[in-house]
C-alpha cells in the first residue's frame, strides 16, 4: 500500500489535478493580495467567491457567453469590492467586522437569489462549462504538456494574471503606488495622490479576482451551483497570503502546493478510505494553512499600514 | 466631504443611530421581498406575526435566541479586548461533543450533579478551543480571524468524524448522529410542553455574569483597556498576554455553553446540523448590541425574531427564507456605519 502511495505521486494525472484544484485558489489570492498590499484586509473573501460563483454560472445558464459569465462575475465581485472599500476606506471602520458582514451578506443574497429563481430544484441545473484546451506544441511534451498545457482557458487566465500582476505591482508606476499606500499613504498622499480612490479601486480590483475564483469552480470545475460550494477556501486564501509573503510568484507557488496535497489526499482517501475516516482527509487543508501560518510567522512582514485606516492630517 | 470626531458623546445620535440602520437595513430587505413579486409590507406582517404574533411564536424566539444569547456575548467579550473570535461555531459544537461524551451514560449522576459537570465541560472544551489560536496570536502574531475560521471547519468535520464511529448512535438506523444525553442530563423545560428550555434562564445569567465582570472587575477593565490601546495598556504595565488568554477563556467558555444548552436543552443528541450558523449569527448580534452584555440578550430576541418569523412567512408567503440572513448581514452592516455616526460628523467640507 505504501508503494501504492508513492505510485500515485508519479502519475501526471495527480499532477494536472493539482493544477486545477489551485486555479480558484490563485484567482482568490491574487485578489486578497492586492487588497491586502493597499492596506486593506478583506475578509468579504468567501462571501464574493460565493457570489462570483453563481454570478458566472447564471449567466451562462441564461444564455450569455462563457466569457461574458466571467465578467458577470467580476463585476459583481467588484462591486462588493466597492462596498467594503467605502465602509472601511472613507468611513474608517473595523476591517474585520466589515469583511466579515461583507461575508455574510454577499452568500445570503446568492443564497436567496438561487432560491428565488430556482424555488423547486431537486438537482441543480447544469451548464456547458469551459472545456479543456490543449495548447498546440506545448500540450505535446511529454508528461508537463499534460500537467500544465491541457487545461481550461480560466487555468491559463490564473497563470498570466500571476504575471500581470507581479509585473504591475513591481513595474508600474500604479504598482509602487500601491504597494507604498500599504505601508506608508502619508507618502502616497505626499506625491499628490489620492490615496482613498487609490485603495478603494485596490480592494475593486482584488475583490473582482475573487469573484472570478468563485466563478472557476461553477464554470470550470464543476457545470453547476451547490450552496456551501466554496467551502472555506477563501480562508484558506487569505492564509495562501501571508504564506506567499504578498508575492504574487510565492503566492502560485503556495496555491500550487495546497493544490497537490489536496489532489493527493483525494487519492490516499480511495487507497486508505476502508482503514482512514475519511473526515481526517478533508480535514487535511484546514491544518495545513494552519500550519503554513504559524511556520511564515517569524518571516511574515505584513503590510505596515495594514488595517490602518487613512484619515488625511492625522497621525 | 469629511469625517470629524465628535466633542462629546450625542444622545440624538445614540438614539438616531440604531434607528437608522434599521431602517436602511428593512428598505433594503422590502426591495429583496418586493423582487419575488410579494408585497413587502404583507411579507414583514408575516415575519412580525411568525416571530412574536402568538405565545407558540414568542416561544420558538425565545428558544431561538438561547444559543445566539451565548455566542453573542462570546463575540461581545472578545471584541472589547479586539480579539476577533470568530470561531464560536467550532466552540459552540466541542461544548456539544462533550456533552454526548459525558451526557448519554458515562456519567449516571443524578440531574444536580451531572447538569453542573456537563456545562463546566463543555465550558471548558470551548475556551480550550478558542486557547490554541490566542496562544499562536500571542506567541507567533499569527491571526486568530483566520486560525478561528479555518478551526470551524476542522471541528465540524471532527464531529462527522465522531458520529460515524465512536459517538453513532447504534440505534440510529444509520443516520450520523449520537445518542440522546440520559433524561438526568436533560435542562427542564420552562413552559409544560413547549420547547423553551431552562438553557435560555442560564444564558441570560450569562449575559448578568459578563455585564458584571465587565463593568465592576479589573478584568473587565483591563480587557476593555487592551482592547482601546494594546500598546498603552503594555506600556502601564498590564500584563497584555495574560488578559488576552483570559478574554479568550472567557469567550471560548460561553461558546462552549451554547452546544451544551442546545443538546441537553432542545435537541436532546448531537447532530451535523445543531447550529444553522448560531457561531456566525452571534458576531452579528454582538455589533447588534454595541457589544454591552445586556443588549446581547435585546438583539439574540430580535435576530432570532427574524430567522423565526421569516421562517414562518415562508412556509405561507413562499419568499425564501434566506431573506432573513440577508436582513441579519445588512443590519450588521447598517449597525458599524450607524455606530461610527455616534462617535464622528459628516462634514460637508
Amino acid at each position: 500500500m505504501i508503494v501504492e502511495a508513492i505510485e500515485i505521486l508519479f502519475a501526471t494525472s495527480l499532477w494536472a489535478a493539482a493544477v486545477r484544484i489551485a486555479s480558484p485558489l490563485i484567482f482568490a489570492t491574487l485578489g486578497e493580495l492586492i487588497c491586502e498590499r493597499a492596506g486593506v484586509l478583506n475578509l468579504g473573501i468567501e462571501g464574493i467567491m460565493t457570489a462570483g460563483a453563481f454570478a458566472g454560472w447564471l449567466t451562462v445558464y441564461a444564455g450569455g457567453d462563457l466569457w461574458l459569465g466571467v465578467l458577470v462575475a467580476a463585476l459583481v465581485g467588484a462591486a462588493f469590492g466597492l462596498l467594503h472599500g467605502t465602509l472601511v476606506v472613507p468611513l474608517g471602520l473595523s476591517q474585520h467586522v466589515t469583511g466579515i458582514g461583507i461575508t455574510l451578506l454577499a452568500s445570503s443574497l446568492t443564497y436567496y437569489s438561487y432560491r428565488l429563481l430556482f424555488p423547486k430544484v431537486t438537482s441543480p441545473p447544469r451548464i456547458a462549462p469551459f472545456e479543456p484546451l490543449a495548447i498546440p506544441l506545448l500540450s505535446g511534451i511529454p508528461g508537463l504538456g499534460d500537467i500544465l498545457f491541457r487545461q481550461t482557458p480560466l487555468t491559463y487566465l490564473a497563470f498570466i494574471l500571476v504575471a500581470v500582476v507581479a509585473y504591475g505591482l513591481y513595474r508600474t508606476p500604479l504598482g509602487l503606488a500601491v504597494r507604498t499606500v500599504g505601508e506608508n499613504p502619508a507618502a502616497v498622499e505626499a506625491q499628490g495622490i489620492d490615496v482613498t480612490l487609490l485603495r478603494l479601486g485596490s480592494v475593486m480590483a482584488g475583490s473582482a479576482l475573487m469573484a472570478v475564483g468563485g466563478a472557476f469552480l461553477t464554470m470550470s470545475a464543476f457545470p453547476a451551483f451547490f450552496f456551501q460550494m466554496v467551502n472555506g477556501r477563501g480562508w484558506i486564501c487569505i492564509a495562501l497570503v501571508v504564506f506567499g509573503s504578498w508575492r504574487p510568484g510565492k503566492a502560485l507557488l503556495g496555491a500550487l502546493l495546497f493544490g497537490l496535497f489536496d489532489a493527493y489526499q483525494l487519492r490516499l482517501q480511495q487507497l486508505a478510505g476502508a482503514f482512514v475516516p475519511y473526515q481526517l482527509f478533508l480535514m487535511l487543508p484546514y491544518v495545513l494553512s494552519i500550519i503554513a501560518l504559524i511556520a511564515m510567522s517569524r518571516r511574515a512582514a505584513y503590510p505596515r499600514a495594514l488595517m490602518v485606516p487613512y484619515r488625511k492630517g492625522e497621525r | 466631504m469629511r469625517l470629524e470626531p465628535r466633542s462629546g458623546a450625542s444622545p440624538t445620535a445614540a438614539v438616531l443611530a440604531p434607528l437608522g440602520a434599521l431602517g436602511v437595513s428593512l428598505l433594503i430587505g422590502g426591495a429583496l421581498v418586493m423582487w419575488s413579486g410579494a408585497s413587502a409590507l404583507n411579507t414583514f406582517a408575516l415575519v412580525l406575526r411568525g416571530a412574536a404574533g402568538s405565545q407558540f411564536a414568542l416561544l420558538e424566539t425565545l428558544t431561538r435566541a438561547t444559543p445566539l444569547i451565548f455566542t453573542g456575548l462570546a463575540a461581545a467579550v472578545a471584541f472589547r479586548a479586539k480579539l476577533w473570535n470568530i470561531g464560536g461555531e467550532g466552540q459552540l459544537y466541542i461544548g456539544a461533543v462533550l456533552t454526548a461524551v459525558l451526557g448519554t451514560g458515562l456519567l449516571p449522576l443524578p440531574a444536580p450533579i451531572l447538569v453542573p459537570i456537563l456545562l463546566l465541560a463543555g465550558a471548558i472544551g470551548g475556551a480550550l478551543t478558542l486557547l490554541g489560536p490566542t496562544l499562536l496570536k500571542n506567541r507567533f502574531g499569527v491571526d486568530e480571524v483566520v486560525t478561528t475560521l479555518l478551526l470551524n471547519f476542522i471541528v465540524v468535520l471532527l464531529v462527522s468524524l465522531l458520529l460515524d464511529g465512536p459517538l453513532k448512535d447504534p440505534m440510529g438506523l444509520g443516520w450520523p448522529q449520537s445518542p440522546k444525553v440520559i433524561p438526568d442530563a436533560a435542562l427542564p423545560k420552562l413552559v409544560q410542553g413547549k420547547r423553551l428550555h431552562a438553557g435560555f434562564l442560564l444564558a441570560v445569567a450569562a449575559a448578568l455574569a459578563v455585564w458584571f465582570v465587565n463593568a465592576r472587575t479589573t478584568l473587565g477593565y483591563e480587557m476593555r483597556a487592551v482592547g482601546h490601546n494594546p500598546r498603552a495598556a503594555r506600556f502601564l504595565g498590564m500584563p497584555v498576554d495574560a488578559v488576552l488568554l483570559k478574554t479568550a477563556l472567557l469567550s471560548g467558555g460561553l461558546a462552549g455553553l451554547a452546544g451544551v444548552s442546545e443538546v441537553t436543552g432542545l435537541k436532546g443528541n448531537l447532530t451535523l446540523d445543531l447550529s444553522p450558523g448560531f457561531g456566525y449569527s452571534g458576531i452579528v448580534v454582538a455589533m447588534l448590541a454595541m457589544l454591552h452584555p445586556l443588549g446581547v440578550i435585546a438583539a439574540a430576541i430580535f435576530v432570532a425574531g427574524m430567522f423565526v418569523g421569516a421562517d414562518a412567512m415562508s412556509r405561507s408567503a413562499g419568499v425564501p427564507n434566506y431573506i432573513a440572513d440577508v436582513m441579519v448581514a445588512t443590519s450588521l452592516l447598517t449597525m458599524v456605519v450607524a455606530m461610527m455616526f455616534t462617535r464622528f460628523r459628516l462634514r460637508w467640507r
